[in-house]
């Protein structure tokens, strides 16, 4: 076990899987000199320039190029510094990337991960470097998406990303890469599709992905002091989404509130509330609360941010209410 | 001349000519699913650069490709399976006319937003480079490619990298239905900006498939030899519109004419009796051609439709389409 910090871990995965497998190259713009968060810190050094490459600004030609790569028999993993920059590559993304093994009737493979800083997380980033676009990806059949929410699982989901044989969005959390804490040290690998229970608990499920699991631990802890007893479920991944966990934990429970970042609209907190009402309605005791990002281009004074951003306070409240329903 | 490989060009591209006219006539009956985008035309660019690429060369093209995939040796049937979605389609029914792939063939696809296949093409040739296996990829698109941002963010890369492929540009002189004239602001869409990304101004008569097959082996050779990109536009003249549906009405006649006196048959044909081919030799080729086609669109289009299981499968590398347990 060592401490790390979440970009630390992000580093040490991608070097982890880098030494494991030689396939496996990583391009994006300024990567070679570490990444403007300091994800890539020191790849260059230990594998030479063969395997990081720096990129001119051309999304387009990043995902494009990791998708090529992918397609001659490399693993590539790409950079999208921020995650709001998908929009300037979403064709190659979502009808290129997302597409090809079906639409070439299984003839190419993309074994490719596309990662980047997601989220707001209160760092006055503002409406085109600080949303929460996860649920962009949710809407497009063919990626799978991870989202961790702290550095262990930045760890061990980005190398079962870089081992998974489909294309894996990875969304990490600006706000969580100074996140410290301890990381196993070899072979971390997190099976892709398996939820974790973070903290167990009888009356009432709270669901959380990336910045906002902490969320849902917080307002488990007010929640604790009142007498309600909450579980925390992590989703780590939209794609494949761990459903059986979620819908038996709801069975248990009889309540459940999704705490997502992206905007509520339709962000990927409908679909857990489906979910629910579709199989898990006769266990329900009261209906699934949603809290969401606002459905506002984000703000960037820090007092606007707060009203709209998840906090442990509003999840907590929502929970409240849910468990006092008739 | 070398007449035995000349003849051997002609003959392909008698074959591509009436595998296109024979799709035409299949739309036209209503047989072919969704649209289809003939190169009737441009038949030299496809022969002459599948001439110079080896069988481990990669190739992609745009969704006027159904001759560039014939070209590098796709299996005709399993093409015309594929457009009139019956079984044993070359993408099994899931990619249609506009996403014929043939990667047996060294044929990564066809791409049908405009655009998106140069960047692509950067990652295969980018791939070849970091493990060095002499690899070269050539990417075919059109004059209407030349305005979209993947084109000007793919050539740079390319050029920055010094990367082993080769970007074609088929300047048909038409971006769908209007005037290329009319969207760029220098005479040559693609010529005319290669000086921007520091590469040649490279132009080949592109219904000239001797031309094509010179332009373009002397380009690849370079790309294979560590010399970087090349951007080569290759005019041609489309025969019919934009696609199988498009009458084309928008293009005046006396111009139409003029190109239909440059057809790459006709020129390919006025060479080969100059070199001593007699007129019947090469009108039985072309009869040859004529001749299988009508039958391998019958044999097709007697075969079943694919089983409907199959909309489920390959959206996963294990095969299955599930998001969730």
């Amino acid at each position: 076990m060592a401490e790390l910090t979440y970009r630390q871990a992000v580093a040490a995965a991608l070097a982890q899987e880098m030494a494991r497998d030689d396939r496996v190259v990583v391009l994006g713009e300024d990567v070679a000199s570490g990444g403007v968060f300091k994800t890539t810190a020191g790849l260059l050094d230990r594998f030479g320039p063969d395997r990081i490459w720096n990129t001119p600004i051309s999304e387009q030609a990043i995902a494009g190029a990791a998708m090529g790569a992918a397609m001659a028999g490399l693993r590539p993993v790409a950079e999208i510094m921020f995650a709001d920059f998908y929009a300037t590559c979403w064709d190659q993304v979502a009808n290129e990337i997302a597409k090809v093994r079906y639409m070439t009737g299984g003839q190419i493979g993309m074994p490719l991960v596309l990662r980047g800083a997601n989220g707001s997380g209160g760092l006055g980033f503002g409406s085109q470097h600080g949303q929460s676009v996860e649920n962009w990806a949710m809407c497009v059949p063919g990626l799978k998406i991870v989202s961790p929410s702290g550095p262990a699982e930045a760890f061990g989901l980005l190398a079962a990303a870089i081992r998974d044989d489909d294309p894996v969005l990875v969304f990490e959390h600006k706000a969580l890469y100074g996140r410290k804490e301890e990381v196993p040290e070899s072979e971390h690998v997190l099976p892709l599709g398996q939820a974790r229970t973070v903290k167990a608990g009888g009356d009432i499920t709270l669901v959380g992905l990336s910045i906002t699991v902490g969320a849902c631990l917080a307002a488990a802890a007010e929640l604790a002091a009142e007498g309600i007893d909450a579980e925390v479920l992590d989703l780590r991944t939209l794609v494949p989404l761990d459903a059986a966990a979620v819908l038996a934990s709801v069975r248990r429970t009889g309540r459940l509130v999704v705490a997502e970042e992206n905007p509520g609209q339709l962000g990927w907190g409908a679909a857990i509330a489906a979910l629910a009402a579709e199989e898990a309605f006769d266990d329900l005791t009261a209906p699934v609360a949603r809290v969401s990002g606002g459905n506002v281009p984000l703000p960037v004074a820090a007092s606007l941010e707060a009203e709209v951003d998840v906090s442990a306070a509003r999840v907590a409240a929502a929970a409240r209410a849910v468990v006092k329903h008739e | 001349m070398d007449l035995p490989d000349e003849l051997e060009l002609y003959r392909r591209m008698c074959f591509l000519r009436r595998f296109e006219e024979r799709v035409d006539m299949l739309y036209r009956r209503g047989l072919v699913h969704g649209p289809a985008h003939l190169g009737l035309g441009q038949e030299a660019v496809a022969v002459g650069a599948a001439a110079v690429l080896g069988p481990g060369d990669f190739s992609l093209g745009t969704y006027r490709g159904h001759a560039h995939a014939l070209a590098r040796g796709a299996p005709p049937d399993a093409v015309l399976a594929e457009l009139l979605g019956r079984q044993g389609g070359i993408c099994q029914g899931k990619g249609g006319s506009m996403h014929i792939t043939s990667v047996a063939h060294g044929y990564y696809g066809s791409y049908a937003i405009v655009g998106a296949h140069l960047p692509i093409a950067c990652g295969l040739a980018w791939a070849a480079k970091i493990r060095r296996t002499g690899v070269v990829t050539m990417c075919f698109f059109g004059d209407g490619t030349t305005n979209i941002g993947a084109f000007h963010e793919a050539v740079n890369l390319a050029a920055v990298w010094r990367l082993p492929v080769v970007f074609v540009c088929e300047n048909n002189w038409y971006m769908e239905y209007t005037p290329i004239s009319e969207v760029i602001p220098v005479p040559l869409p693609a010529a005319d900006r290669a000086g921007a990304y520091g590469l040649d101004r490279v132009i080949v008569d592109g219904n000239d498939v001797a031309a094509v097959r010179q332009v373009l082996g002397a380009a690849v050779a370079a790309a294979r030899d560590g010399h970087g990109p090349a951007l080569v536009e290759a005019q041609t003249y489309r025969l019919k519109g934009h696609s199988a549906a498009d009458g084309a009405a928008y293009r005046p006649a006396e111009e139409v004419a003029r190109w239909r006196e440059r057809d790459p048959l006709v020129l390919a044909r006025a060479g080969l009796v100059a070199a001593g081919v007699s007129v019947q030799a090469l009108d039985d080729i072309d009869a040859q051609a004529k001749a299988g086609l009508a039958d391998l669109a019958q044999q097709v289009l007697a075969r079943p439709v694919p089983e409907p299981a199959g909309a489920w499968t390959d959206v996963w590398s294990d095969g299955s389409w599930q998001w969730r347990n």
